[in-house]
């Protein structure tokens, strides 16, 4: 008999580390939420293409307020960075200021959508498009709620001294389903903001 | 903790005491063992077939004569639309996940699940969804525009009533459970598989549901976005589908088709696997051809996605008019061939025994020829524009879903239901049973393709008399009624071979793949020991070597370590299953049931316009996903 089993001692222990069952439980998760967004935004494309009115009926939508929004959230995705970054060395401080600050700016999105969507003059009952813009930004607003709920999770998991040098999934999980709802953004801003301007 | 022990000295009651459920109430709301959530779910699937089959019977009384008025013509909508909307999302893929929740880590040599409360999560919420689906007819208020559903039929000003809420969310909750679920296969695929077990070791049955759940996780959101647009247009009128406010109906078709063509793979690839499993087994001999089936397996999942993009973009709009079963049966033909293939060469080559799970996969492989065949006719367009929305198609649908899903499903049960129970079905009654089934759904289907081609519709109530299809009708009734007889031959198969079968011991069948190596039914650990694997059959592998005099690496399925300082298994690497770590498993647990119960409020609350209720349920969801995460100490599972 040439093999025997394997060296079950040398392994370690637990299931809260990259590559991991749970980091890939939120790997699948981000792909089947990013398919959402995608036929999203094909109905959108789709509808756009077959209007027989101008689309959107309009003009292209204002920028003033979504331009800085969607830094905002960059920069909560770049401060979330840096507080993983700080885990991964054992720094519970720049973990909890980094989560904290990403959380703020999250936060300041949100409520800066909530004017942007009462500042427009249509509402989700107009005509498809404005149920198209509804429809799509209260998604990713509802992701962007969930995030927060996560990120606030995690900063609480922080305060308990839950995560450590070498046990951050928690960590890992909540700041790559942020970073997946930026990019989300992203998209949903090139499409409804600025794909009109080059149409 | 990792010492290498044999299987007879391994601590047996010690695993027993970390691995098995408590008995009394929290054991039954909290259990994750992955055989207790299989054999839910395979008994909740078969309930769903058993109700989708009341329905289908009422139907068939009928149509059994022209003009008869047993059914109002809305109850008959009423009748197809849950009808075709239970078989397909209720029990087509539920009763293929319950087997492979059931056998897959004892197939793959592994203590459970990736995630075993999430599995058990999507059970609840599939029991939730139906539960759910099935509050309507008792409101009188069942979804009634066919199970595709096409707008604008569906929107409010055309279609009031609480019909198609209950369609559009019933199923939006359904999706959630069926996305879980596939992750929890993903994971397991990739995680939880013996050391040793890499990809080229796998059985074929891991392939076809993994397959599907790849599938499922692109091709589900597309069906939860048409749904979300229905729901929102006809609760708040935001106009996705209606052209007057600059919607357009073919959305809903675009969106629902998108999801639909790798569906029908999605609920087949498994069945599939089943029988790829069974076959080798029974023909005494290795799957011929196995790399071939893998890789067929794996292009026919992207392949479902391939024929909607040939849709789009090949020719715009119209073409959709061509039946969904037959432009997804033309692309299905070559890797479904070289499977064919593969069976018949491994029945072929083999020495074979036709016991009844033998027979079932042989039906399998024959309705699949002829399912095939109808499906390939109608994909030539002339000829689907003369068959579409006729009984042809409700022949070829059938054909495809009973053929290469109910046919391998029995195939299945005869096979496995020993090592679940310990004990073997009746063989004699087996054998009736499938030649009932066999018989009766060749004669009762077979004529509704005749009836197609003379014209008969489908979706009508009744007929008149004297257009030639009045004795098509009458046969296909009765062929129905026999189909079913046979389906109540298995029930009471079942019934009677539980308490008093043959007592099976490990391995009735002499199969060489890991689930024979554990005892029957398996303990809650299913593993005494952690198996080591070094080939496709690890148990055949004594025969196999003196055949081919190859003394290569041998799989150990009797020695391992032990692990048992918890509830613990290996994680391996995803390709070739090198041991990475030992994972702690979670213990049971409440809150996947909670949430399921949350979810159900916040349905309810959104069918009937509920908003308190449907607030309540959404901050019960909340709550208990924290409940679920809140960090415990090196108890388990992933903090996500
Ligand atoms: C006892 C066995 C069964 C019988 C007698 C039966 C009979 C029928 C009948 C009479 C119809 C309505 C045809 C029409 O008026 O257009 C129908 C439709 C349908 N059946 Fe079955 N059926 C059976 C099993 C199944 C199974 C196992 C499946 C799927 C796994 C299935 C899937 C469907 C679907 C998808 C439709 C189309 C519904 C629609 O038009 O929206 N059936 N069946």
């Amino acid at each position: 008999m040439s093999t025997t089993t394997f060296p079950a001692a040398t392994l370690s222990l637990g299931n809260r580390f990259d590559r991991s069952p749970g980091w890939w439980a939120m790997v699948w998760t981000i792909v089947t939420e990013a398919s959402l967004f995608a036929y999203l935004l094909f109905s959108y494309f789709y509808l756009a293409s077959q209007a027989r009115a101008p689309w959107p009926p309009r003009g292209p939508l204002s920028l003033e307020l979504a331009l800085p929004n969607t830094v905002l959230l960059i920069l909560s995705s770049v401060a979330v960075i840096w507080a993983e970054r700080g885990i991964r060395r054992g720094d519970q401080r720049r973990l909890r200021i980094g989560l904290l600050v990403g959380f703020l700016l999250g936060l300041a999105f949100i409520v800066i959508q909530g004017i942007e969507w009462s500042d427009q003059p249509f509402g989700p009952r107009s005509n498809a498009y404005g149920a198209l813009f509804f429809t799509i930004t209260g998604f990713h607003g509802a992701h962007v709620i969930v995030g927060l709920l996560m990120l606030l999770a995690v900063q609480v998991w922080a305060w308990m001294g839950t995560f450590t040098e070498e046990r951050h999934l928690g960590v890992t999980n909540a700041a790559m389903y942020w970073h997946f709802v930026d990019v989300v953004w992203l998209f949903v801003f090139t499409s409804l903001y600025l794909s009109p301007r080059f149409a | 903790m990792a010492e290498v022990q044999s299987v007879e000295t391994a601590p047996a009651e010690r695993l027993e005491r970390i691995w098995g459920t408590e008995p009394g109430l929290f054991g039954i709301l909290g259990t994750v063992d992955h055989k207790t959530i299989g054999k839910r779910y395979l008994v909740t699937a078969l309930a769903f077939l058993l109700i989708g089959g009341v329905e289908a019977m009422a139907m068939r009384a009928q149509l059994a004569g022209p003009d008869l008025a047993l059914l109002s013509p809305e109850e008959y909508d009423q009748l197809f639309s849950l009808h075709g909307t239970t078989m397909i999302f209720w029990y087509a893929l539920p009763i293929l996940s319950g087997f492979s929740n059931y056998i897959w880590p004892l197939l793959i040599g592994s203590r459970d699940m990736a995630y075993p409360r999430v599995n058990a999560l999507s059970y609840w919420l599939f029991l939730a969804s139906g539960i759910f689906l099935y509050t309507s007819p008792f409101l009188g208020q069942a979804p009634n525009a066919g199970w595709f559903a096409y707008a604008p039929y569906t929107l409010r000003q055309y279609n009031p009533g609480l019909n198609m809420d209950f369609y559009a969310l019933a199923l939006i909750f359904l999706t959630v459970s069926t996305t879980v679920g596939a992750i929890n296969f993903i994971g397991t695929v990739m995680k939880m598989r013996a050391p040793g077990m890499s990809l080229n070791r796998m059985p074929i049955f891991m392939y076809g549901t993994m397959t599907a759940s790849f599938a499922s996780i692109f091709a589900l959101p597309s069906l939860s976005v048409a749904l979300v647009f229905l729901y929102l247009e006809r609760r708040f009128g935001f106009p996705f589908y209606d052209p007057a406010g600059g919607g357009h109906p073919l959305l809903w078709q675009h969106l629902f088709w998108i999801f639909g063509h790798p569906w029908v793979y999605i609920i087949v690839l498994p069945a599939m696997g089943i029988v790829s499993e069974v076959i080798p087994t029974f023909a005494r001999r290795p799957l011929v051809g196995y790399t071939l089936v893998a890789m067929a397996t794996v292009a026919t999942g992207i392949i479902g996605f391939g024929v909607w993009v040939h849709h789009m973009f090949a020719t715009g709009l119209p073409p959709l008019s061509l039946s969904f079963f037959s432009g997804a049966s033309l692309l299905i033909v070559i890797p479904s061939g070289i499977a064919v293939f593969a069976w018949i060469a491994t029945i072929w080559t083999g020495r074979p025994v036709f016991r009844t799970p033998m027979l079932f996969a042989t039906g399998f492989i024959v309705l699949f020829v002829i399912g095939g065949v109808s499906g390939v006719v109608t994909a030539a367009v002339p000829y689907d524009w003369q068959v579409t929305d006729t009984y042809f198609v409700v022949a070829h649908l059938h054909y495809v879903l009973i053929g290469i899903n109910l046919f391998g499903v029995m195939a299945g049960f005869y096979y496995w239901f020993p090592k679940m129970t310990g004990r073997l079905l009746d063989e004699r009654l087996g054998k009736w049973n499938f030649w009932v089934m066999f018989v009766g759904f060749n004669l009762g289907f077979f004529p509704m393709h005749i009836a197609g081609l003379l014209g008969m519709p489908r979706r009508v109530y009744t007929y008149p008399a004297g257009l030639g299809w009045d004795g098509l009708n009458l046969l296909t009734t009765i062929g129905s009624y026999l189909f079913a007889l046979g389906i109540l031959l298995f029930l009471i198969n079942v019934a009677r071979s539980r308490r008093h079968g043959e007592s099976a011991g490990p391995n009735p069948w002499d199969g060489g793949t890991l689930e024979w190596a554990t005892p029957s039914p398996p303990p809650p650990y299913n593993f005494a020991v952690i198996p080591t694997v070094r080939s496709g059959y690890p148990l055949w592998e004594d025969r196999l070597g003196r055949l081919r005099g190859a003394a290569a690496a041998r799989s150990v399925v009797t020695r391992g370590p032990v692990l048992d300082q918890g509830r613990e298994t290996v994680d391996t690497s995803a390709l070739d299953a090198d041991p990475v770590a030992v994972l702690r498993m979670p213990q049971d647990s409440l809150w996947p049931f909670l949430l399921a119960v949350a979810t159900s409020v916040a349905f309810y609350g959104a069918v009937f316009g509920a908003w308190w209720l449907a607030g309540l349920g959404a901050l019960g969801i909340v709550a208990t996903i924290l409940g679920w995460l809140w960090p415990r100490s090196l108890e388990g599972g992933a903090v996500a």
